[in-house]
Parts: C-alpha cells; sequence; structure tokens
C-alpha cells in the first residue's frame, strides 16, 4: 500500500514537474555586464521587456557591477569563466587590450553593423579598424547649458564666438547677483574632461587636429593648444567664489538651484538637471562658441557605451541575436526615449521628447564631431596623458601655471615614450 | 610512587599546545603572512611585457632612480612624513593637555571624554564627509564662523589649494583620532598613586612641577608607545586621502602618500594601467620605512626610557 501510494505520488509530481522543466531547458538565459548601476531600471523595464516579448526563448539580465570596481571585477570573472555572455565595454583603450587578450569576441561580420557610422565603430575597434568587438550603443555630448531666466532678466543671447562668450561672462559678473559659471576644480576630471575636453575640439580643429596628434603633426605645444589654456585661465574670476574647493556635485547643484547663469555640461546630465531643477526656471544649450565669427565650428561627441560580447559565451547564437537587435532602429527609439542625453550612435534617424536633449543631438547636423583627444592611442604610456591633461588644467585654471608650461609638460611628457611625437 | 608522571622518557607531546595554537597560526599565515610575503615577492619580478621572469632589485632601482617613478615616490615619501608629524606635534601634545586637564576631576569631564572620544568611533567616510562641508566654500559653515571673529577674508578652499591640501587633511585625521591618545594618557595619568603626588606638595611644589618633574617623566614610556603607533598608523596614510581626494590625490598630488602612491600603481585609475610588479616594489619600499622607524624606536627610545615600578 504504501509503495504504492509512493508511485502514484511520484508519478504526480513528475507530471506537475515535467512541463515546466521543458520550458526552462527552452529558455536561454543571457547576462550582461555592466558598470551602469544608474540605469538598472530602464534596462529591466524598458528595454529588455521589449527584446524578451519578439524573442520568447531568451531571457536577458542586466547585472551591474559599481562603476568603480567594474574593471577588476570583469576581468576576475572572465577568468574564472563566470562573466556573462555579453558585456558593456567603456571606449578606446580601456577594453581594447582584453579584446587582443582574446576575451572579446569579434564582431566585425555581426548582422546589422552597417547600421553604424566607421566613427561610431572606431570606438571599439583595433588601431587599423578593420576589427570590431563592440556594438555601439550611446554617445555623450558636450555643450553649455544655460539658465535661460536669468539670460532673459540680463538681456542675453546665445553667444557663437569666444570673444562673445567673454562679453556674456564680463556682463553677468557686472550685474553682480549671479555666478557667471557654475564650476570648481577640486576634483581632477572636473577641468580636464568640462573644461579642457569642452571648448578643446574648436581649437585642434576635431578629428582633423586628434588625427594629427596621433600621428605626429600636430604638438601640444603648438599655439592651438596654449590657446585652450589661456581661455581656461581667464574664467577664473568667473568661477564660484572659493572654486579649488568646489566639488562636482556642488557646482551641479549651484546650478540647479539657479545661482548661475552656464554650466560646463555633458548631455548624461541632462535627466538629473531636468529632475532636480523641476521646472523652476527655463534651461537652454549652446554649442561651445567658435574661436572666431567665420570659423568652422566643432564639439565634443563622445562614444561612451557598447556592448560586446564574451569570447567563450555559453550562448554566442542568442548573444548575436540580442546584439543585431541592439541595431535596430526598435531599440534606437527605446532607447532613445528612456535615456535622453545618452545618444544612440545608429544612423536610424531618432527624435526624443526632450527640447534640451534635442538642441544637443541638433549640433551633429551644424558642426564638425569628434571624441575626446586623450582616449585613443596617445594615453597608453607612462606619463599618462590623460591623468596628466587633467593635473595640468586644474593648475592652470586655478592661476598656479601659465598656460605655455602646461603645454610644455603634456608635450614633454608625450614625447617620452611615443614615437610619431618625438622631435617635435 | 609520585615521581613516575614526570619521569623524563615518558614525557608526552604537549598535543594540547598545537591544538590551541592551530586555528590562530593557521588563519594568521594564510590571510597575513603569506599574502605579505607574496607581495613582496612580486615586486622582484617582471611584467609580462618583459618576460615575467626574477629580475632582483630591478623595480626596485626603477623606484629610487628613474625620473618618472623616483619624482612620485619622492613626493609620496616626503608627503607621508608630513602627514606624519603634523599628526606627533598636534596631536600628541594637545591629547597630552586634554587628558591632564580631565585627570583633575572636574565638572562635565566625562561629557568631555565621551565627546572628544566619539570621532575615533564614526566610519571614516562619514568624517570625510562632514569635513568636506564644514570645509566647502559653498555650503560650509566656515567661513561664516570665522565671520563671526572678523576673519572671514582669510577663509580660503584650503582642501583645493595645493599649498594647504595635505596640512588640511592631516588636521582631520587628528581630529579624528585625537581620542585614542587622549585615552591612553588618561589612563595613564589615572595610574600615578597619589602618593607621589602629595609627597611632591608637602614638599612645596607647585601644580606645574607636579606635572613636569612627576608625571611627565611617568608618562614618558606610553608618549613612545603612542608616537610608535601614530608612526605606522600615518605613514601609511590612505583613508581619509582617498575619501575625500580620490585616487590622483590632487591637487598636482600634493596629498599624494605612500599608499595612494601604491594603490594606483597596483590597481590602476583611468587609463593608468594596473602594475602589480612595481606595485609590490612601491609595498616593500613602504614597509622597509615602516620597519626602520620601528627598529629605530626600540633601539634610540625604548632602551633609553626609565620605567618605574610604581
Amino acid at each position: 500500500m504504501k509503495l504504492l501510494k509512493g508511485l502514484t505520488l511520484g508519478a504526480m509530481a513528475s507530471a506537475l514537474l515535467l512541463p515546466t522543466a521543458v520550458v526552462a531547458q527552452d529558455k536561454v538565459e543571457l547576462v550582461i555586464e555592466s558598470w551602469r548601476a544608474d540605469d538598472l531600471v530602464i534596462w529591466q523595464d524598458t528595454i529588455l521587456p521589449a527584446f524578451e516579448a519578439a524573442n520568447p526563448g531568451i531571457d536577458v539580465e542586466f547585472r551591474p557591477t559599481p562603476n568603480t570596481d567594474y574593471s577588476t571585477a570583469l576581468s576576475t570573472k572572465l577568468q574564472a569563466g563566470t562573466a556573462g555572455d555579453l558585456i558593456m565595454v567603456e571606449p578606446f583603450d580601456f577594453r581594447l587590450q582584453m579584446y587582443l587578450d582574446g576575451d572579446l569576441a569579434n564582431l566585425t561580420d555581426l548582422e546589422g553593423m552597417e547600421n553604424f557610422s566607421d566613427t561610431a565603430k572606431s570606438a571599439w575597434s583595433t588601431d587599423d579598424r578593420t576589427e570590431f568587438f563592440g556594438v555601439p550603443l550611446a554617445a555623450v555630448l558636450h555643450g553649455w547649458i544655460y539658465n535661460a531666466d536669468i539670460f532673459e532678466e540680463l538681456g542675453l543671447s546665445e553667444p557663437t564666438t569666444a570673444a562673445e562668450f567673454t562679453a556674456l561672462l564680463e556682463a553677468v559678473k557686472e550685474d553682480g547677483r549671479y555666478t557667471p559659471i557654475a564650476m570648481g576644480t577640486s576634483q581632477d576630471f572636473v577641468p580636464g574632461l568640462l573644461g579642457f575636453q569642452l571648448i578643446g575640439p574648436n581649437y585642434w580643429k576635431g578629428e582633423n587636429g586628434r588625427a594629427a596628434v596621433i600621428d605626429g603633426s600636430l604638438s601640444f605645444d603648438d599655439p592651438a593648444f596654449v590657446d585652450i589654456w589661456k581661455e581656461l585661465a581667464s574664467w577664473g574670476p568667473h568661477l564660484v567664489q572659493g572654486y579649488q574647493g568646489v566639488s562636482y556635485p556642488d557646482m551641479q547643484n549651484l546650478f540647479t538651484l539657479g545661482t548661475s547663469a552656464v554650466y560646463p555640461a555633458g548631455s548624461w546630465e541632462i535627466p538629473i538637471f531636468n529632475s532636480a531643477v523641476d521646472g523652476a526656471f527655463k534651461m537652454g544649450a549652446f554649442i561651445p562658441p567658435a574661436v572666431d565669427a567665420n570659423g568652422e565650428c566643432f564639439f565634443n561627441d563622445h562614444m561612451d557605451m557598447g556592448i560586446g560580447m564574451n569570447a567563450n559565451a555559453k550562448h554566442p547564437e542568442e548573444a548575436r541575436k540580442f546584439l543585431t537587435w541592439l541595431t535596430s532602429e526598435e531599440f534606437a527609439k527605446i532607447w532613445a526615449d528612456a535615456m535622453p542625453g545618452f545618444f544612440p550612435l545608429s544612423t536610424h534617424a531618432v527624435q526624443t521628447d526632450d527640447p534640451l536633449a534635442n538642441t544637443f543631438a541638433s549640433w551633429r547636423e551644424q558642426c564638425g564631431s569628434t571624441p575626446r583627444i586623450s582616449y585613443q592611442i596617445i594615453s597608453r604610456g607612462e606619463p599618462n596623458l590623460d591623468a596628466e591633461i587633467n593635473r595640468v588644467t586644474a593648475l592652470v585654471m586655478n592661476g598656479e601655471m601659465a598656460p605655455e608650461e602646461a603645454a610644455g609638460v603634456v608635450q614633454e611628457g608625450l614625447a617620452s615614450w611615443y614615437e610619431p611625437q618625438q622631435g617635435n | 610512587m609520585p615521581g613516575s608522571v614526570s619521569a623524563p622518557g615518558k614525557r608526552r607531546f604537549p598535543i594540547h599546545i598545537v591544538v590551541f595554537i592551530a586555528p590562530g597560526a593557521v588563519i594568521y599565515t594564510l590571510f597575513l603572512i603569506y599574502p605579505l610575503l607574496d607581495s613582496l615577492r612580486i615586486g622582484f619580478f617582471g611584467n609580462e611585457t618583459d618576460g615575467g621572469g626574477f629580475v632582483g632589485f630591478r623595480n626596485y632601482a626603477l623606484l629610487l632612480f628613474d625620473p618618472d617613478w623616483s619624482e612620485r615616490f619622492r613626493g609620496a615619501f616626503v608627503n607621508s612624513l608630513i602627514f606624519f608629524f603634523i599628526n606627533v606635534f598636534v596631536q600628541t601634545p594637545v591629547a597630552l593637555m586634554l587628558a591632564a586637564l580631565l585627570a583633575n576631576k572636574t565638572r562635565f569631564s566625562t561629557f568631555y571624554r565621551t565627546a572628544i572620544f566619539v570621532p575615533a568611533v564614526l566610519s571614516l567616510v562619514i568624517v570625510a564627509f562632514v569635513w568636506q562641508l564644514i570645509l566647502s566654500p559653498v555650503w560650509g559653515v566656515s567661513r561664516d564662523l570665522m565671520g563671526l571673529f572678523g576673519l572671514a577674508q582669510f577663509f580660503q578652499p584650503w582642501l583645493g589649494l595645493q599649498e594647504t591640501a595635505l596640512t588640511t587633511l592631516a588636521l582631520i585625521s587628528v581630529w579624528q583620532f585625537l581620542g585614542i591618545p587622549m585615552m591612553l594618557f588618561y589612563a595613564a595619568l589615572l595610574s600615578i598613586p597619589e602618593e607621589l603626588t602629595e609627597a611632591a606638595r608637602i614638599d612645596g611644589a607647585s601644580s606645574w612641577n607636579v606635572f613636569w618633574d612627576i608625571k611627565f617623566p611617568l608618562l614618558l614610556p606610553i608618549i613612545g608607545i603612542v608616537t610608535l603607533l601614530t608612526y605606522i598608523g600615518n605613514m601609511s596614510a590612505f583613508d581619509v586621502i582617498f575619501a575625500v581626494k580620490g585616487p590622483l590625490a590632487g591637487p598636482n598630488f600634493s596629498t599624494d602618500t605612500l599608499m595612494t602612491f601604491f594603490y594606483r600603481t597596483f590597481f590602476g585609475t583611468g587609463f593608468q594601467q594596473p602594475n602589480p610588479v612595481m606595485g609590490g616594489a612601491v609595498a616593500g619600499a613602504t614597509f622597509i620605512i615602516l620597519m626602520a622607524g620601528v627598529a629605530a624606536y626600540f633601539f634610540l627610545w625604548q632602551r633609553r626610557v626609565r620605567s618605574y615600578e610604581l
């Protein structure tokens, strides 16, 4: 009796369990490794459900690590063989070595890669641009965000040349009620990234200048670069009082509280500012003003996020399917709506509902775009060019180093290990 | 037969001693001694790029004589020394003074003792955050507080200036850990027998004389210990600098200490790639510097200071 009962129960249990077991076998699970913990909700609730609805057999999980630990965590996981099949990759030299070491898969012939321009793909390619290892996800753009209410109150308009910009700063200072520029130099990356890389492209003429530095025909002690540091040095009196001790969150707060006229922004700040300002004042954006009236204009349009594939992926077919979906117009639309300020890199024309983000995006049609100058090839040695630019730019803005000296220091450091720059 | 148990040939191996020592010894060896020796070991090996074999003292030679490395290393060493000296010369006297004041039973002395000790139990991240706020040129209260005394024009963004950032950080560290030496001095002062001070008073000594001629000499050994602990704690200072200034220890490396230098070298930052072998060399050099200080303490100080049986 007992035995029979046991058998029946067993049969019932297996009958109940069987269908689920079959489903579980069919569903393939993909994991995305990422440093973008901020975006977890958007991936979980908006992006991934759209893919899973169209591909019922695939389950995708977004599994971020805190961004400061990403590098260490990722290489440990890859070594131990526990990394997810899909891996978010920072641009240029951050993850190139990982591809060359064979940890990331070659995606050159991935279906859908033709939806990206060569420039967009170049951030995740070998130096000769023949092999690609990342699907470009998004770019961030640099420009000035301004307080439109203050502009109206003081009768100011968007400047188009460096001279007009200086006049604008003087006018705000003259009035005395507002700080002209909400900026502080306490954290090293602020002067470098939000100062030097923001206004620089106009001086080094965008991609041409960047290529010229890489091939050695333009050096950092060229007057073009000295002029960048000269302009940055001239900002000193227009910054927040005690700006040497003002941190990045402080300067964001100073702007969103309505105390300052302009803010040296990256487009990633659009959603942050939208929610912090919450309609308290109107915001606008203008492109970094050209050096002179008839000069061409350039701005910093930086490839920021891509997705690659683990070379030892457990489900390479499904992973590639997901990556191909990331190249589609459908994805570009979802992304653009969900993440204003992170601009899709595919050639599909997509618009967002965010006026500030649309202003930033419109610059791509008017002016030449170029990524950050120190992110490819020329930051591979010691002293590190990117860190040096941050260091000396902070000194210049704090009035502790002359622009000419800064140019000399950076050039000397680069030439000490980078052959094409030797003999300049 | 009483003598049979302890007969020489029959003595059993004291297995219980091994049992008691083993857990501690195993854990300590596995998680402290082995990693320490291994990090010293990798300092003698080469990178993947140059073959990875044994290179002797090459990494140490680079650290001391290669212009790029030696400049940073020297800067970090000097900054660590400055950090230590500020701690010793501010923290120790102030802690001693406070302990002497608190040892006289006054009103609220328990409250002051607790209040001064509280920062030492706070998380460093909180301390760093609070001080950044206090000293912030934008929101901070320092400018207003100084204004009460008519000193507002002397306010500077101290944490952001090359000349003052390291001193400011050292003083924050002094503020946080002041309570610990104070408690050690306080306990030592309480342990000095009343008879000694009483006898001195009867002989006509003033409070000043009692402190400097009776109590202070008795405190010397503990002052030595406190200085040694300060040395070990501050030559390897890292957390407060990292929490406020990040791995680049700005502005312009003016707050770079041996440990932030080690962190940047070993783990890398931004585009700077991790360099474990040079990191191992920096760790080894730091170890030698710390050992030298401790040895100096034992040979130059502890042998000369007289301890009194009380």
